[in-house]
């Protein structure tokens, strides 16, 4: 059997074989993340049931553990409906512009010292580029579905996006500075050390404005004014129905879930461990050790973590109004990364200890 | 190092047909039973009074031509930002003066009201 299996294997030319190998790794990643997204709206819907004392989705399977699997179903099986002043290609094509830069930039989130599947020096420039590239899905589903609630979400949708891309961005510069690289697994391995060492403390301001920001450009409570429900119904996709709204939202949750874990590559040490510095004997330990030394659990426990945060910020906090959102984007969030990016610069300059010598 | 990049180029184009085939499995497994009032534009009720493509606020454009702006000195800054230990104190300075321009310019753009959004 597994000599047959090497036969054939050994058949395929050499390109074709790198391709499929590549393939394979594709979806390693992308079936867990798509799960991820199922068990986040569950995760959501149960955190958010318990925060309002209520026990939340209880009925499918035991403890309602199989109802994302039942969403999915019934999403599959309802109609798609495209309205009659919509333009047809442009309405089609958005959900599939929103979902394709949410997954694709999976591709260089470093999992672990070796699992990387694609470890391009490029690596942070890609990120920004295809988190940017997911306006396009929005502006296009608003434009397109020819209705005005639509159209007000994506338009608001448009400017908070762009005006909180530019504090990521400068809180990126920040990161950049502390790194010294452009790769993600460069700048995981510049926080190697402890707790200490990683980029959060000294880019505290950067940290907290990166993950607001980020909030904010998945279009998150309470900066969700997009999809307001008790103002413009649904925003951008309040004309789609079945499995092009469910597009939008696995793309909404993937990149929730990017945004998380890329706060955790880049200010909370990615896969490293926080027990890092203790004795070596430790890490020996047969399996302890392999638990407490660095590896893929640290990175996805600092991710659920973010995860957490976000649903927590829903349950709490009532909605911005838009004119604060801007004012917070524009006149607080970017003086604050002007301003820390000097204070990075005199701080490398001036070579201080732990992080900049 | 170029090869590196094929992952990409193979995870961007899975991601497109992704989306594609979920749509059209979408399409083919659900009913499809279309009437006017189905594929009419949602609006509380009413009949969609003219097309929802109307004019709307100068102050996204606004938002639009200062978020290229700023995006742009973003650009600047990330090969700064990497290199700036070995162009040392010389680089350093030069990028400061360049974002006291930067930020003279923001200024002014407060003063005038362009941050406003009432």
């Amino acid at each position: 059997m597994f000599e047959t299996l090497h036969g054939i294997w050994q058949v395929f030319p050499e390109g074709l074989r790198l391709v499929i190998i590549i393939l394979l790794k594709i979806v390693a990643i992308l079936v867990p993340l798509m799960l991820c997204v199922a068990y986040l709206t569950f995760a959501e819907r149960k955190i958010i049931g318990y925060i309002q004392a209520r026990i939340g989705p209880n009925r499918v399977g035991p403890r309602g553990w199989l109802q994302p699997i039942a969403d999915v179903c019934k999403l599959l099986l309802k109609e798609i409906t495209i309205p009659s002043g919509a333009n047809r290609f442009l309405f089609l094509l958005a959900p599939i512009l929103a979902i394709a830069p949410a997954f694709a930039a999976w591709a260089v989130i470093p999992f672990d010292d070796v699992k990387v599947l694609s470890n391009i020096n490029a690596g942070l420039l890609y990120i920004l580029a295809l988190t940017s590239l997911g306006i396009y899905g929005v502006i296009i589903a608003g434009w397109a579905s020819n209705s005005k609630y639509a159209f007000l979400g994506s338009m608001r949708s448009a400017a908070q996006i762009v005006s909180y891309e530019i504090a990521m961005g400068f809180a990126l510069v920040g990161v950049l500075m502390a790194a010294r690289s452009l790769n993600l697994q460069d700048i995981v391995l510049a926080q190697q050390g402890n707790v200490l060492h990683w980029f959060w403390l000294p880019l505290l301001p950067l940290f907290v404005v990166y993950f607001v920001s980020g909030v904010a450009e998945t279009n998150r409570a309470p900066f969700d004014v997009a999809e307001g429900e008790s103002e413009i119904v649904a925003g951008f996709h309040v004309e789609y129905a079945g499995m092009t709204f469910a597009i939008f939202f696995l793309a909404e949750y993937a990149n929730m879930i990017l945004i998380s874990i890329l706060a955790s590559v880049f200010f909370l040490g990615g896969w490293l461990s926080p027990l890092e510095g203790l004795p070596a004997s430790l890490f020996e330990v047969p399996i302890m050790g392999t638990l407490l030394g660095p590896g893929m659990h640290w990175l996805f426990l600092k991710t659920s973590i973010f995860l957490f945060l976000f649903i927590w910020l829903r349950a709490t906090f009532p909605r911005y109004r838009y004119d604060q959102i801007m004012r917070l984007g524009w006149k607080v969030f970017i003086p604050i990364t002007i301003l820390w990016l000097v204070v990075i610069g005199v701080l490398i300059m001036a070579a201080v200890p732990p992080w900049f010598n | 190092m170029l090869s590196e990049y094929l992952p990409i180029l193979i995870f961007i184009i899975v991601g497109l047909l992704l989306g594609t085939v979920l749509i059209t499995l979408g399409s083919l497994l659900g009913p499809k039973r279309p009437d006017s009032e189905k594929l009419s534009p949602y609006e509380c009720g009413f009949e969609a009074f003219e097309d929802a493509r109307m004019k709307f606020d100068v102050r996204y454009y606004l938002v639009a031509i200062l978020f290229i702006i700023f995006d742009l000195e973003i650009a600047f800054l990330f090969p700064w930002a990497v290199v700036l230990e070995e162009i040392g104190l010389a680089g350093f300075l030069a990028m400061m003066i360049f974002l006291g321009v930067l930020i003279v310019g923001f200024i002014y753009e407060w003063k005038k009201g362009a941050l406003e959004w009432q």
